[in-house]
Parts: C-alpha cells; structure tokens; sequence
C-alpha cells in the first residue's frame, strides 16, 4: 500500500489506529509513514504495548522501598530478600485472548513469555504459579477451555523444567466467553548481576538468538487489545504455537551469555516481536539501531518487511553484544543448538533504521515509536448496576433452618470454586528443582527455599473479581491484603508484588470507574502492608459481545522467610490442640460464595477491609509463627470460617482431620449463624496450636491489638460446630453442623475430576 | 563411587539428581555432556528426568540414538550401574537396555504427586538397604509411564526377579487404586538380567531430604554407596 493509498483508505483505522494518533504520528515525523512504519506503530501505539489508558492512573501505586532494586519499566522487577549474594526477580503477564480462541497454546505460549521477561532480568526462571478464571462448567465449552489451558500450561511448564508451585482457578459467569488466563514467574539472580533492557553503546552488535521467524501472531498485540466478538476464532492464526524445548536451551544458553558477562542488553521478542524489542532497548538506552532484516533467519521465504517486524514467533531473544565478543556469544549459542544472527547494530541517532532487500523501509525515531504513544484521561462513570447490588440487604435472606447448614457447607464445599484444585495442580510438574517446601494445597502459600541460602521465599497469585465488581476500592485493597495474609499463613514476611489487572473496554467510563478504584483501592493496601509493585501488566478489552468480565485484579505476591523452620501448612497436627480465631467475625454476607452459590446472587457489599487491622492479625500471626506457637495456619476466605476449618481437617495429618467448635456464650454476638458459618469477614486466620502454648500466643496477640479467640479442638475425624447460647450459668448448646469428615471431604475432593471426567 | 549425570539439551532434572549426590549425599559427581563418549572415570551413570530432546516424538526416541547412549550401552555391558529415572527410564527402553515400552498414562493426563512403591527386590545394588516388600513414598512427574510388556516378557521379567518396584497403598498393598498410569502388574521400575540397569519412574533424586516432602529416596541413591564399601 502506498503513501497515497493509506491517505485514501484511512488504512490506520483498520490497524486500530484512532485518526488523532495517526495525525500526531504524521506530525511527529514531518511525514506520513509509509505501509512498513504504519505497522509498527499500530502495534507499538496499541493498549497492551503503550498502557495508553492506564499509564497515569498506574503511576499513583507505590513502586518504591527499600527492597525493590528494580522496579516497573523493563522486563521484570527484582526484590531484595535480605540474601547478600541472592536477589529474586518477578513478573505476572496475561495470556487471556489467546487463551479463548487456543487454549492449548494460548496457555503455553503465555508460559513462554513470562519465564524471557524472567530471564530478561538477568535471573533463572525457578518457579510458575498461574491464575485462571472461566466459566461454569456445565457448559462443555469451559471445559475444553479448562481442560486445554491447564493442559497447555503442564507441558510447557513441566518440558522447561520450571515448577508451578501455586495458583488459583475461579469459576464465574462472568469468564464464560473470555477466560483469564495470568501466568507468573520468579526468577533467582545474582543482586549485581540485574540485566538491563538497554541497547546501549552505538556500535555494539544486535542480535536475535532462538527460533526462526515466522508469520505466526501477528498484530497479536492488536488484537490483545480490542474486544472479542463472534468472530474471534477467525483470530486463531494470531495465536502462536509453543516450542517449550527451544526455550529450554534457550533459558541455558542466555543465563550462560549472562554469567560469562556478554551481555550489553537483553530483552524478550513478546508482542510485536523484532519491533518492540529494538524500538524499546534503544529508546531506554537513547540510542537507535540499523537493522538489516536479511539477516533474520526466516521459518519460510517471501516473508516481507512488514511481517518480519510484526511476526511475534515465540522463543526469540534480542541480544546486544560489544561487536568482538560476537564469536563467543556464537559459540555459546552453537553448545544450544541455538540459532544465532546479527540483525543490526546499535547507532547514536536515536533513529530506529530498517533494510530490507538493500533498501531502507523504515525510519522512525526509536523514542516516537516505544514511548511516543499519547497517554488518555478517560472518563470515568459510575456503573448503574451498583445501585441495584448496593440495594441488597442480608437481612431479607430467610433465615437458614436448623438442617440448612450442613447442606449449605457441603454445597460451598462442592462447588467448583472452594472444591479440591488438585486435578489442576497435580498435573503440573511442582517438585523440579528440588527447592519446593510447600506445595500445592498444603499451605496457603508455596514455600521455595533456595540453595545457598538460609533464606526461603513465599508465593501466593490471588485475585478477586466478584468483590471488585461490588465495590473496586474495597476489593482491590482485598486483593492485595489476602495475597499478603496467605503468604503470612505459610510463614513469611509480605515484601512486595507484581500485578495483573484484567478489565473491559476502557473506552466505557464504568469500566474506567473500575479501574480507577481497583488501582485506588490496591495502592492504599500496598502502602500500609509495605508491598510495593514492581511491575506488571494491564489486560483490557476482556470482553466479549459487550459483555465485560468483572474487573479483576490479579496480585502476585512475594514473601521471604528468615529460616525454612517457620514455614507454615494450613493442616492440623494433633487432635487436642487448640483452635484458634485471630481477628473478627462481623455481620458480612454481601458478595460472599455463599450467597452466590446457596442463594444465586451476587449482590451486597463485599467485607469491609479496615487496613490498619489487616496489618496487625498478620504481624501477630507472622511473630507467633516464628515464635514456635504455630502448629497450622490457614486464612478465612471464600466459604467463610466453616470452610476454612473442613480444609484445615482435609489438609491435617492422619489421627487429627476433624474440628470440634464450640464458641462460648456471647462470642457468636448476634450473628445470623450464616453469617457466622459462611460470612467473609476479612483480616482473619485459623491457627492450631499445643494447649499449653496458649497464654503465649494470646499475649502476642494483645501486643499487636488483635482478637484472639478459642474456637474449640481438633478431633480425630469429625466435623462439629456448636454455639451457645444463653448467659453464662444458664446455656443452651445449638449444633449448626455435625458430620463424618470423610463425608464432607468426598464432595469437595470429586468435584471438579467428575465435572472435568 | 564417582556418579555422572547425563545432560541431554533438555533434561531438567540434572541438577536434582547432581544435589542429591553431590550437596546431600557427599559424593563426587560430574555432568556428561550428551556429546561425551568417555565414561571410565565413573561408577554409574544416571540418565535424569526431563525432556530430553522435547519429546515431541515418542519420550526418549531421539536421546535413546545420542552419541552419549552409544557410551552409556558400552558401559553397560563392562558392568557399570546405570539408572534411568523417569525420562531417562524412556530412554533405556528406547535404547533397548530395558525390556518393555512406555505407554501415555491411561488417563492421558501429566501426573505430579506422591505415590507409594512396595520393593520387589531387595537383592540389586540399588535396593540393598530396603527390605523384601518395604513401602517407600516417592514422587512422579510424568505423563508417560504406563509400563508395557507382552504377557510372556513380563513372566519372564517377573519370574527373573526383574521388576523391582510395583505401585502399592501406603500399606503395601498392590491395587489398581494405587495404580497412577495404567502401568501393567503396576511395574514402576525394572532392571535388566545383568542386574546392573535400573529404570524407574519414580524420582529418588526428589525424595532425598525430609524438606522435600520425603526422604525415602535415600534407601536407593544409599544402596549404592553400601554397595562400594562391601565391595
């Protein structure tokens, strides 16, 4: 297409170009762009490259402390965790389209991406966790979406030899035609080895290492950032297919670029490919570059320009060399097996300058391209559904009966969002690496020590979208305080967090409205509980026919341990042992599971989140545990108290998988005994621990001003949960639930491999 | 006892395997390179877990024709010990140095977790410190380790004393419950006549420290080293 032709055509429009960037593109260069140029804005200016509708909103969450040796802006952020040699990197990235019209390989291919954002840092790729939503699974369609995410995840994971260590699967109406898929990885690094992702040095070489190109995934950042409709699964050539082996040698062969200190600048080929990688290494250093597409080695012939640059073939890894050390990067490169071509080198004036069959295709300043995109304001309006939701009040519930309650706890218990997740997990590789001190479903965090060290880090991915629909600001600042409250349970200190926030079309004002308070709501937590954000990624778009997925932002939180001793599981230990309640049990049922599984709705207004209380129950929590007080620890979340305490008797040792609660006269208040059972009151954790370590424990949490309750033992195999009532002296006993174990468990376990069978 | 542990581009489970004899059970051990053809400075030869060539093909088809396998066959035959854990058990069927195939697991699904094997043969080198019908709880990681012999190879492997470890309950019991790939009999691991080639799904290497979750691994990785010193 030629210059005129684009004019006549309005051709930006359909590249997703509004005409005021268009205009502004043209002004900036003092020329129209040509067909090749065009492109590379296109992608290079879309939402999921340029944050054009976050990017200012985004800038008001704390990003700073005195752990975070890098921060937002390049590939990962990397946190200090108290090691002298050790450092530990972080990133979270959505995989949410591609995963709708590929499951298999849209999953996979979002493994990939994250573990070269890992290895751009500088750090060993050493552990995954991953965050799904779909829809129900009565529909066979989210099965086979289910089904071929976790799929494409196990075999990308488990080929590389990356364990993932922990995550979450969350069902919802909501996901049904656009699933979210977020993918995180932690890389290990020497604390003075953090790689850059800078194109510095005029003169120094610019080289691709990994697979061929080919025409697969492009304008897949385009696509990322528009809303699906029927017709995405014309989109499916857009998807990349995964090629976990080439990224094995490909994760060796740059660590070891790494180690032998070849390394100028490095950085992932993820959307946009050859375009983003040179335009934004060169823009960070002040640089350009002059590539010469012949060089690049191709999957197939007759690619053209314009496909070379857009192509976003996976395994691919920008690499800038000083120009003598090429022969060993080669050699290195050769030991891999790995393809190695010198597709430029870096000049000094700032212009991105690209040949291609012996003539120049395109010229844009480096800077225009990566950093050049506008930065948009956009209204924001408060969503009318709110009023409707708001307008829901508990208290016109029927009040549960006397049988209810055990058919509502085993309902909760079967539902495939409290159910057993280990058909998910088990089929992910969480053992390699031999670093895995807690794994899957046996704390409420993932424990990896790391060799050398007597330092092991904690890893929690968690999210929330039902809250966040309610009320943003509440349930953004839950997101993060529950990340922060599970890696507490297994025994650490919260240190900081990466994050994906996964929204609908922010050109809507109530989805601007969302955002506005998730990110409000998310920056105030992150401010009182001392975990900065280190980076991470912004989904828009999440919808399908008009129809927005609730606003959910995904937290991926990182804990470090001072001693692998105080790690933490959620299963009880020994029956006799004292079970205790820290924190508070208020009237909440708005937007809990209950209502939404027992009651079918989705309505109220999710727990209040008092901020200063949620910093207090974790660091009493976090000095009992280290104190040796602690024998398990498991935080209340979705399913409230009664659920907490059936996965702390599923998850116990053999002898000690029952609980007997017995709350005391006036400890129960006046709660509705649902709201008691089931109510989702947050800053809460069930501890157990030896009788005789209880004035201890009580004392710490006096220290800290935080409620400590006894809420009864644990016993052998059965599950019971009595209140009293009356005054002291003259009490009556109500049993709400009191049942078999086994029977509870048997639910909770079959849910999802009968639904996935 | 001088170990070494092959590296095919991608294995993944060749620093556990290095850990656990080297940082965890003092030994000396070395990485061979999957281009190396020399192995007569080692005791035995562990062909790791992992993904040796991606297995996009059959596990362990390409890494079973590698030049290293060439030396490994050849060690073999001089009376070297060799295991095959997991990947590299695919890879000595493949190499036919073990008897059998391997199937995908019957529900077609990559398993993680831990499982129980009864020792069904004490009386290897890499078994000596176990009794007759010991439990030990090891980990797998695979997604294909349903075991397959015809009928009359596998009397004849059993009745040889060829399978050494069977999947069972935490009891000891050999059930199909207890079964986590379809594996026939519930083999999970077999050695060749000469006694000195072991294959087995289950991760020794993984379950070498209490940490891990188990430490049961150690009456394997051990049994070797006993062996040296009876020697």
């Amino acid at each position: 297409m030629t210059v005129a032709e684009i004019e006549a055509a309005g051709a930006w429009r359909d590249l997703g170009l509004p005409d005021g960037e268009y205009r502004a593109i043209v002004s900036a260069l003092g020329r129209p762009p040509n067909w090749t140029e065009l492109n590379m804005f296109s992608v290079l200016w879309s939402e999921h490259c340029a944050y054009k509708h976050s990017r200012r909103i985004l800038k008001t969450l704390p990003t700073e402390g005195p752990q975070v040796l890098l921060g937002p802006g390049e590939n990962a952020g990397v946190v200090d965790v108290g090691d002298p040699r050790l450092a530990v990197a972080i990133r979270i990235e959505s995989h949410n389209h591609p995963s709708f019209v590929e499951p298999y390989q849209g999953a996979a291919t979002g493994v990939g991406g994250i573990l070269r954002d890992v290895l751009a840092a500088g750090a060993r790729p050493v552990a995954l966790l991953d965050s799904l939503r779909f829809g129900p699974l009565d529909d066979p369609r989210n099965r086979y979406l289910m089904g071929g995410v976790v799929a494409g995840i196990a075999g990308y994971g488990n080929c590389v030899g990356v364990p993932t260590v922990a995550g979450e699967v969350a069902f919802d109406a909501a996901y049904s035609l656009n699933p979210l898929v977020n993918v995180m990885c932690v890389g290990h690094l020497r604390r003075d080895r953090v790689a850059r992702a800078r194109a510095a040095g005029p003169g120094n070489a610019v080289l691709l290492v990994g697979a061929f190109t080919g025409r697969d995934g492009i304008h897949g950042a385009s696509f990322a950032s528009e809303e699906l409709s029927e017709d995405s699964d014309e989109r499916r050539p857009q998807v990349q297919v995964g090629d976990p082996f080439m990224e094995k040698k490909l994760i060796e062969a740059c660590l070891e670029l790494l180690e032998r200190g070849l390394v100028v600048g490095i950085q992932d080929m993820g959307a946009a490919g050859i375009t983003s990688s040179t335009a934004e290494t060169a823009a960070r250093a002040g640089t350009g570059m002059e590539l010469d597409l012949d060089q690049v080695p191709l999957r197939e012939p007759g690619m053209d320009a314009t496909e070379i640059l857009l192509s976003e073939s996976q395994e691919r890894m920008l690499v800038v060399v000083e120009p003598d050390r090429v022969p060993e990067v080669r050699a290195v490169c050769d030991r891999w097996e790995l393809n190695a071509a010198v597709i430029g080198r870096v000049n000094g004036d700032g212009i991105l300058r690209v040949r291609h069959g012996g003539r120049v295709v395109a010229e844009v300043p480096a800077r225009l391209l990566a950093e050049g995109a506008p930065a948009y304001d956009p209204p924001a309006a408060e969503p009318a559904y709110l009023k409707e939701t708001r307008r829901f009040s508990p208290a016109r519930l029927p009040r549960p009966a006397a049988g209810d309650h055990l058919r509502n706890l085993q309902a909760l218990l079967a539902s495939p969002a409290i159910a057993s997740k280990a058909w998910v997990y088990r089929q992910y590789d969480h053992m390699v690496r031999t670093d895995t001190a807690l794994w899957p479903g046996a704390a409420d965090a993932a424990v990896l020590r790391m060799k050398g060290s007597d330092r092991a880090i904690a890893l929690k991915v968690d999210g929330n979208g039902r809250y966040c629909y309610l009320d943003p600001v509440t349930g953004g600042a839950i997101a993060v305080a529950e990340a922060a409250r599970n890696v507490v349970a297994a025994g650490a200190r919260p240190l900081a967090i990466t994050n994906c926030l996964n929204f609908g079309n922010p050109e809507k004002p109530e989805i601007m409205w969302q955002f506005r308070g998730v990110v409000e709501g998310m920056a105030r937590a992150c401010r009182v509980l001392g975990t900065p954000v280190t980076g991470g990624n912004v989904s828009f778009y999440n919808e399908t026919a008009g129809r927005a997925v609730y606003p959910t932002p995904v937290v991926g939180m990182l804990g470090v341990l001072e001693s692998l001793a105080h790690r933490t599981t959620m299963g009880f230990k020994a029956p006799g042992d004292l079970v205790v309640l820290l924190g508070e049990t208020r009237d909440e049922l708005g937007g809990s599971e209950y209502l939404r599984v027992v009651h079918g709705l989705v309505a109220g207004e999710p727990p209040a989140l008092d901020l200063d209380l949620e910093r207090r129950v974790q660091g009493a929590c976090l000095e009992a545990i280290r104190a040796g007080l602690v024998r398990s620890a498991h935080d209340c979340s979705d399913g409230g108290l009664a659920v907490a305490l059936a996965e702390c008797c599923f998850t116990a040792s053999p002898g000690a998988r029952g609980v007997h609660v017995k709350l005391a006269p006036g400890t129960a208040r006046d709660l509705r005994p649902d709201a008691l059972l089931f109510g989702e009151s947050q800053s809460r954790i069930v501890l157990s621990l030896d009788v005789s370590d209880l004035p201890a424990l009580m004392r710490v949490a006096e220290g800290w001003g935080v409620p400590a309750q006894v809420l009864g033992r644990v016993q052998p195999d059965r599950y019971t949960f009595a209140v009293t009532g009356g005054r002291p002296g003259r009490t009556t006993q109500e049993v709400l639930v009191d049942v078999a174990v086994a029977e509870l468990e048997r639910g909770w376990r079959d849910c999802i491999p009968s639904l996935m069978a | 006892m001088r170990f070494g542990v092959v590296v095919f581009p991608g294995s993944n489970c060749d620093l556990d395997a290095h850990h656990a004899l080297g940082a965890v059970l003092g030994q000396p051990v070395r990485y061979v390179w999957h281009r190396e053809t020399d192995l007569h400075d080692l005791d035995c030869v562990i062909l790791p877990g992992g993904f040796s060539y991606g297995d996009y093909l059959r596990a362990g088809a390409i890494a079973a024709r590698s030049p290293v396998m060439d030396a490994v066959g050849r060690f073999a035959e001089a009376g070297g010990l060799v295991i095959g854990i997991c990947n590299g058990f695919q890879i000595l069927l493949e190499a036919g140095l073990l008897p059998g195939a391997m199937q995908p697991n019957a529900d077609l699904l990559f398993h993680c977790e831990f499982v129980h094997v009864r020792v069904e043969n004490p009386a290897t080198p890499f078994t000596r410190l176990c009794r007759s019908g010991q439990v030990l709880r090891l980990a797998i990681a695979h997604a294909e380790g349903n075991y397959y012999a015809p009928p009359e190879a596998l009397q004849g492997l059993e009745e040889r004393g060829g399978v050494v470890f069977r999947y069972c309950t935490p009891e000891g019991e050999v059930l199909p419950e207890a079964n986590p790939n379809g594996s026939v009999a519930n083999v999970a691991g077999v050695i060749n006549e000469a006694g000195n080639v072991l294959g087995m799904m289950p991760h020794p290497e993984r379950c070498a420290e209490e940490v891990l979750g188990s430490a049961d691994g150690r009456f394997i990785l051990e049994s070797l080293l006993a062996g040296r010193t009876g020697r």
